[in-house]
């Protein structure tokens, strides 16, 4: 009698386990194709995130600041794209010329919030970061408007359409935009790597890294290497605009992918370059990769949360993070 | 102790001369009303017990410190505060009382920031690593090992810094600070925590330092036999105000400087 009764409780435990542990690996394993297609999805957006977590470091690293504000530079460099070609300047023109807006608006901050802030607590200046951005917020949406935009790709010779494998006993596609992100977010990281490992700035920058006052006291000027890391960041910024932007459209909404570099930056750790890259990919790939397999137990929508619930896991357990130095307070 | 009695040929003019400096944090007055002048080619001892303001004096010298009140002249220029630029492209180098080193970095890098300011060629040549800025790095790489031979630190130049005891980083802090061929050396507590054979060999560096490369030096350092030894004058100070000012001789006899150190070290 015992017996009969346990049956199908028992039997429906091993089905929900059976869907949990065994199942996706069957789905993977059957259909090879949409596993590759998963992957390569998890991949490019993993990609985007990790462009926008590298923005972050650069900047916490040169100065101990948690810049609140890369999300919405994301934002104001694309729509500064799109509002100069709008009005009628040449695509490429309007590149240079949104470079340039960068580097005028790392200049400003450098001098108008870094230099006057010297010396305050980490907090003041992570306050100050709202400060530009609702600034940014406000500046953009005056002169651009508050309408969302469509990315210009043509124009900047950016591919359009999609490339199909027929392999793995099915068919793979990849976006040719997307390819185009793979290859210059790795072209841009690569550049940034050789700049920051062979030149003086590079040298001075990890200097400053490591301690403000004995950079301070060989010479290094802390003011020229702030202005630089912030260009940088400001040229990441528009690289992941321009293939973010490409995928949905360009609006304020954008700034919320900020927020998804969050757990790329725990994972990472916050001072890790390499750390930015290997912790964006992990969040964009399990993330593509659990919604497609595990969402459908749960209805869907794990991609909203799951970033943070592996992000949570690392502050228990490892909270400086993949390759992070230990967290340490810094002057 | 050197050159008893007598002027000493190495001490030329006044380098730098700090004039009725104040400075406090709040209510804590960590120097007051002090003046004090370091002579070209001098080993010039700053000491007195715990919290005296010794390091403060030293970041009032370069610029990390601003002081509320007094003026400094340094190379017959006068300031009421100088900046740590300013400083550094004067020739003001110095080491830190808690080792400040580019930690993740090797010694060998950490050395070679110090020739920052000495490095021009621009960033084109650098990325290329090509012509000009080869020769350049070429060029500080032969000074830098220069340094790393006269330090003894041939074996470690390759080790990030991070993992070196504690002597051996404060060694390699020497180090980049003589790379930066300063006119003024300031060397915050450099012996502090070594052992007997350690601060012999630091002795020596810092006097090889001085002779050889006529380096002007401020030492504040609280080992008054490494004290008596090195300085050619020594200036004390205790809860910020400068209680005696002389030849070792005449401080260490000194009643006031007596009477400041039974509160603290007897
Ligand atoms: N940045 C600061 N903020 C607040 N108070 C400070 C600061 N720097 C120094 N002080 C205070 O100024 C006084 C002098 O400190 P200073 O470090 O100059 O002493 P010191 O002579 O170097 O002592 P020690 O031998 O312990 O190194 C102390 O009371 C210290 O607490
Ligand atoms: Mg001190």
């Amino acid at each position: 009698m015992h017996v009969e009764k346990q049956r199908p409780a028992g039997s429906a435990l091993m089905h929900f386990l059976y869907l949990i542990f065994i199942d996706p690996f069957v789905q993977m394993a059957q259909a090879p194709d949409l596993l590759a297609q998963t992957l390569w999805e998890g991949l490019v957006s993993g990609m985007l995130y990790a462009l926008i977590a590298l923005g972050f470091v650069l900047i916490f690293k040169a100065s101990g600041v948690f810049n609140f504000a890369q999300g919405i530079m994301v934002v104001f460099a694309a729509l500064t794209l799109v509002g100069l070609y709008e009005a009628g300047v040449p695509a490429f023109l309007a590149l240079a010329l949104a470079i340039v807006v960068m580097f005028i608006l790392a200049f400003v901050v450098e001098r108008s919030v870094l230099r006057p802030l010297v010396g305050q607590p980490d907090i003041i200046l992570f306050m100050a970061t709202f400060g530009i951005t609702y600034f940014l917020i406000g500046f953009g949406e005056i002169v651009f408007g508050g309408d969302p935009k469509v990315m210009i790709t043509a124009p900047l010779y950016l591919p359009k359409g999609a490339i199909t494998y027929h392999t793995l006993g099915g068919m793979v596609q990849l976006q040719k935009i997307d390819i185009a992100a793979a290859v210059i977010a790795s072209l841009m990281v690569a550049g940034l790597a050789i700049f920051f490992s062979r030149t003086r700035i590079g040298r001075a920058l990890r200097a400053v890294a490591d301690s403000h006052e004995a950079a301070l006291s060989v010479g290094i000027s802390l003011e020229q290497i702030w202005v630089i890391v912030w260009f940088a960041a400001g040229l990441v910024a528009l690289v992941t605009g321009i293939f973010w932007g490409a995928r949905s459209d360009v609006s304020f909404a954008l700034e919320v992918i900020a927020l998804k570099a969050l757990p790329v930056l725990i994972l990472g750790g916050f001072t890790s370059i390499p750390g930015a890259i290997v912790g964006g990919l992990i969040i964009g790939l399990g993330e593509k990769i659990v919604e497609f397999y595990w969402g459908p137990l749960v209805g869907g929508g794990t991609d909203a949360w799951f970033a943070y619930v592996i992000a949570l896991l690392f502050l228990l357990f490892r909270p400086q993070g993949l390759f992070g130095e230990r967290i340490i307070e810094r002057i | 102790m050197r050159a008893p009695g007598g002027p000493d040929a190495r001490i030329g003019d006044v380098l730098l001369s700090v004039e009725n400096v104040s400075l406090s944090f709040g209510g804590v007055k960590a120097i007051s009303d002090v003046s004090l002048d370091i002579r070209k080619g001098e080993i010039r001892a700053i000491i007195g017990p715990n919290g005296a303001g010794k390091t403060s004096m030293l970041n009032v010298i370069n610029g990390f410190y601003t002081p509320q009140r007094g003026r400094i002249t340094f190379r017959g220029q006068t300031r009421s505060k100088m900046r740590p630029h300013e400083a550094a492209e004067g020739g003001i180098a110095r080491t830190f009382q808690n080792v400040a080193l580019f930690r993740g970095m090797s010694a060998l890098d950490n050395i070679m920031a110090g020739r920052t300011l000495k490095m021009h060629k621009n960033l084109f040549w650098q990325l290329l690593r090509w012509g000009p800025a080869m020769a350049e790095e070429v060029a500080h790489r032969r000074e830098v090992e220069e340094i790393i031979d006269f330090l003894k630190i041939q074996d470690i130049r390759r080790v990030p810094v991070g993992r070196l005891p504690y002597g051996l980083q404060k060694r390699v802090e020497l180090g980049r600070a003589l790379a930066m061929e300063p006119d003024l050396l300031l060397l915050d507590e450099p012996m502090a925590g070594m052992n007997l054979e350690e601060k012999e060999d630091m002795s020596r560096y810092i006097l090889d330092a001085n002779e050889h490369f006529g380096t002007t030096i401020a030492l504040i350092e609280h080992d008054m036999g490494v004290v008596m030894d090195l300085s050619d004058r020594v200036v004390v100070l205790d809860h910020g105000i400068k209680i005696a000012d002389g030849t070792p001789a005449e401080v260490k006899n000194d009643q006031a400087v007596i009477d400041a150190y039974l509160g603290v070290a007897h």
